[in-house]
């Protein structure tokens, strides 16, 4: 009996999902023929963007082509194993000031300061400052997604509802309890976001920092596209930046979810 | 007139406060809140608290749960003063605070488990048979979002009850359920207590449904909240809904109301808008009188309309 309805449910989201993949579809395939049609057209300003079709002929050419792998590997290790460093000095550094009200007290300021200068500035201090490029450009990335998450968590400690405390404290708590069971759990949340928002300023990181200082990557290879006046090539570069940031976003997003079920029931 | 039989349970407590005074604010903008409050919650007996929508009624509990420090005067438990929250007194909040992120059987059992009093097995069977007495059990494993705002009562109320605590502090645990659900969630109440004895103080702005439970009844007043007067409700227990059209209960009910519109008059004369609305469920009263006399005579126990809510400020 239950199996039975478990299973029509299990039929109406598919059908659902799959009627929204098709609606995609369609929306993606009156956009290309769209811009086809303005490039077609000589349409002023799109019509000096490469059309889709000469699109799809420079990335048929860059898909069986090493460096433009390479390109990928480079910016998906820098994004890593930046944003991995941000999370796993960052997620301690945030419950640590989000518990513990003093040292909030010291040490927030010095984020408040940091926190509003863009990534991006970061860029030319840190090439000075690493001995190597791809340390400077890791570093920015660990930046970008650093004082996000540490943000995030501290705002999710401190906005929790002291009524889950007190409960958590008339209950029979202790104070690793308190810590481990209620703050922890409900600051949860907020880390997946932190972390999501914080993997979209990666990309928008490594992106500027391979354009400035690197001779690989997405961004490089974007840039390239440029320097060399191959502007199908740009559009590849900038297809191929999206559609990794995307993926990126949606993996975070999974494990995120994996790790806060109580949000997806509602 | 039978009094209870039931003996408290073990590790029942005895709480009291002693003019205890709460302030809030300083200088110009104090605001006195409690003044000179004393009452005892006597061991193993269900003490009611009642008085209008902004008393100080969840300020009391608070300062009973050593939440917030009393201005002036005492608070003790078994004659140990009060000086910070503590397990010994468990506290059901106004507006749920069931863990979102645990599920309804990791909430019910949460205060055994961090306690470390029960082990697994037992931790398992104690719980499913509290959530099976509200008729939970198959909602052990969802969150709490899941549940309709009813069954997150009455999982709150299990969550409270598994650990039976010293003292059990509930603020208006049954506020906003419709009129079905709170008269459902009123027996497994008082079925629980009787079960249990443990000593408990009930706070609520429904006269009836304190009559319905109380042992003890404490009116409170307004503007500052100051304990009115302590009735003793020896209503038979174990308590059914049918008391509520016998002749003690009235009683009761109309002693308690006449002090209740004593303390609207005065509102009234200070300018409280809620006045009104008393009044006007003052007058009802009497006509009301006459109906659950009739009642008995027929021999059947009739539910009486509710009015108690209406001198509520809403
Ligand atoms: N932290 C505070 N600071 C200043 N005033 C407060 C504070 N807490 C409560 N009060 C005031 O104390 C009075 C009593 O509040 P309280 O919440 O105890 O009332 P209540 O009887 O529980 O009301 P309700 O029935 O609506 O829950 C209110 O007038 C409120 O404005
Ligand atoms: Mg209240």
């Amino acid at each position: 009996m239950n199996d039975r309805i478990s299973r029509a449910l299990a039929g109406i989201k598919n059908r659902t999902r799959s009627r929204t993949f098709w609606r995609g579809i369609f929306s993606l395939t009156v956009f290309t023929l769209l811009w086809e049609l303005c490039t077609y057209l000589k349409a002023p300003i799109i019509g000096n963007v490469p059309a889709p079709s000469e699109v799809v002929s420079t990335l048929a050419v860059q898909l069986h082509n090493t460096y433009y792998w390479l390109s990928w590997k480079d910016s998906m290790i820098r994004i890593f194993t930046g944003f991995i460093i941000a999370q796993i000095i960052g997620v301690p550094l945030g419950l640590f000031l989000g518990a513990n009200d003093r040292a909030r007290e010291v040490l927030f300021p010095i984020f408040e300061i940091m926190r509003p200068v863009p990534p991006l500035a970061w860029v030319p201090v840190s090439v000075i400052f690493w001995p190597s490029a791809e340390m400077s450009m890791i570093f920015v990335t660990f930046l970008g997604a650093f004082f996000t998450v540490v943000l995030n968590i501290v705002e999710g400690i401190t906005s929790i509802d002291v009524r889950y405390i007190r409960a958590a404290h008339s209950l029979g708590s202790s104070r690793s309890d308190i810590f481990w069971r209620v703050l922890l759990p409900a600051s949860l949340p907020s880390v997946v976001v932190g972390m999501t928002v914080g993997m979209g300023i990666t990309w928008a990181v490594v992106v500027a920092a391979e354009m400035v200082a690197s001779k690989t990557g997405l961004g490089y290879l974007t840039w390239r596209g440029y320097v060399a006046g191959e502007f199908p090539l740009i559009v590849v570069g900038m297809m191929s930046i999206g559609i990794a940031g995307y993926f990126s976003s949606a993996l975070i997003r999974l494990v995120g979810s994996r790790f806060t079920p109580w949000l997806k029931t509602r | 007139m039978m009094k209870t039989t039931l003996t408290p349970g073990q590790r029942a407590g005895e709480m009291s406060m002693e003019n205890v005074c709460k302030t809030y604010g300083a200088d110009v903008l104090t605001k006195e809140v409690l003044k000179d409050c004393s009452f005892t919650l006597e061991k193993g007996r269900l003490t009611v608290l009642v008085g209008p929508s902004g008393c100080g009624k969840s300020t009391l509990i608070n300062v009973l749960a050593g939440y917030e420090k009393p201005t002036s005067g005492r608070v003790s438990l078994d004659g140990e003063p009060v000086t910070g929250p503590g397990p010994d007194r468990l506290v059901v909040f106004q507006e749920t605070a069931l863990f979102p992120w645990m599920t309804t059987f990791e909430n019910v059992s949460y205060g055994p488990r961090v306690r470390k009093e029960l082990s697994g097995r037992e931790l398992a069977d104690t719980t499913m048979q509290l959530l099976k007495m509200v008729g939970l059990e198959d909602f052990a494993g969802k969150y709490p979002s899941q549940l309709s705002g009813g069954m997150q009562r009455r999982a709150e109320l299990v969550r409270a009850m598994i650990n039976h605590p010293k003292v059990m502090l509930m603020d208006e645990p049954f506020r906003g359920l419709d009129a079905m659900t709170r008269s459902l969630m009123q027996e497994y109440y008082v079925r629980l207590f009787e079960e249990h004895r443990g000593t408990n103080l009930f706070v609520t702005s429904e006269l009836e449904e304190g009559i319905f439970l109380a042992d003890r009844l404490v009116i409170l007043t307004n503007h500052p909240c100051r304990v009115k007067k302590i009735m003793d409700v020896d209503l038979p227990r174990p308590r059914e809904f049918s008391v509520m059209g016998s002749p003690e209960y009235l009683d009761i009910k109309r002693e308690a109301l006449e002090l209740l519109h004593e303390e609207a008059m005065k509102s009234f004369a200070a300018g409280a808008v809620n006045a009104a609305d008393f009044l006007e469920a003052y007058s009802k009263m009497g006509e009301e009188q006459a109906r659950p006399k009739a009642g008995k005579d027929d021999g059947e126990g009739q539910r009486v309309t509710r009015t108690g809510s209406a001198y509520e400020n809403h």
